[in-house]
């Protein structure tokens, strides 16, 4: 079976985090849509590097881990800060920023 | 290459679960199959030769990410109530079909790639992946030490609360308490002069009261408790068959009962 499989998969996957991102309205499973997204991207990525018999795919997937662990830091922090203001982590609530 | 069965396992173990974004109701539920995705892509990492990363998939995804997820979880409140009002009207259905469009999409490009796949793959022990990363990509290393410092910074000032006020002193706590009409010295323990040694027994106080306050309020609440009654009348017939008048007792033998040996025939005076 060809690596190419994988490739596919992390395409539905990514969809699936897509589809979350844009139909949740918790802030938390929204972001964790986001988590999803960037696995799938990774997948690929080890998929090419499988495929290519290369290293780099592996190295960028490796980066793209480390940027996704900063990027959960700063986000929980702000959906931290979010509830400290408004006592709900809904997505819908600061659509009352539009003027 | 790759084993077919592998494969097909690992695409239950990742897709199943992450459907669970979608129509799982409970967060905490949602953090837990969010969890297998994460293992299930460690297994495919290992499957496609990768077996540095399927291990920093495992120790930094369902390790570290998605324990920070379920303690922010934790935090917020796992009972908050999603919202099910559309706010955009048709909002479910327009994303389903985005996400579906995405899918074809993507699936679309996948197959009109034409690469060969590399029967041998590249060597991706550790060393070799340090190799690349310190020699090749040293400038991207570097970079991402600044983003992770960053972050970290970002994510103290995000949740820092300045203090307002100045931290209240012990004194001018108990000030406070006072202010609000509490005793200013210690309740006292429940069973002390009591009969039996228990939490359910108030104080007696020296006229042989019971002390309401001495007991637990969750006690009371829950009717536990002993008022000290029984007591009373155990004692007002020792003080009978002693041969003491009525009133307040005022010698100090609360403690015992009219079984209790009596104590060098003071009482009997």
């Amino acid at each position: 079976m060809s690596p190419m499989a994988f490739v596919y998969l992390a395409a539905v996957l990514f969809s699936i985090g897509a589809a979350t991102v844009m139909l949740r309205r918790n802030a938390i499973i929204a972001f964790m849509g986001v988590e999803l997204m960037l696995n799938a991207a990774n997948l690929a990525f080890v998929a090419f590097a499988r495929l290519h018999g290369t290293i780099d795919g592996q190295i960028m997937a490796f980066f793209v881990m480390v940027i996704a662990a900063a990027e959960v830091v700063v986000g929980l922090a702000i959906i931290i800060a979010l509830f400290r203001a408004r006592q709900t982590i809904s997505l819908d609530e600061p659509a009352e920023l539009k003027g | 290459m790759i084993e077919p069965w592998l494969f097909w396992i690992i695409v239950v173990v990742t897709v199943v679960p992450a459907l669970a974004l979608l129509f799982a109701r409970k967060p905490v539920h949602i953090a837990m199959a969010v969890v297998l995705v994460m293992v299930g892509l460690a297994v495919a990492y290992v499957s496609l030769e990768a077996p540095f990363l399927g291990v920093v998939q495992i120790v930094v995804y369902t390790g570290a990410v998605m324990m920070l997820f379920v303690f922010v979880l934790m935090l917020v409140g796992v009972d908050q109530r999603e919202n099910l009002k559309e706010t955009i009207r048709g909002q479910k259905w327009v994303g389903l079909a985005l996400a579906i469009g995405v899918a074809l999409l993507l699936a679309g490009v996948i197959s009109r790639t034409a690469i060969t796949a590399q029967d041998r793959p590249a060597p991706a022990a550790p060393e070799d992946i340090a190799a690349a990363l310190f020699s090749r990509y040293v400038i991207v290393v570097e970079a991402l030490a600044f983003v992770l410092i960053t972050a970290a910074v970002g994510a103290l000032v995000l949740t820092y609360v300045p203090r307002l006020k100045p931290r209240a002193t012990q004194k001018e706590l108990q000030a406070a308490r006072i202010a609000a009409g509490a005793d200013p010295v210690n309740k006292p323990m429940p069973g002390v002069y009591a009969r039996h040694n228990a939490l359910d027994a108030p104080a007696l106080d020296p006229q042989g009261r019971p002390i309401e306050d001495s007991v637990s309020r969750v006690l009371e609440i829950r009717h536990q408790t002993k008022d000290g009654e029984e007591y009373r009348f155990a004692m007002q017939r020792m003080r009978r068959e002693l041969g003491i008048e009525d009133g307040p007792i005022d010698d100090g033998r609360m403690g015992d009962g009219p079984d209790a040996p009596d104590r060098d025939g003071e009482g009997r005076a």
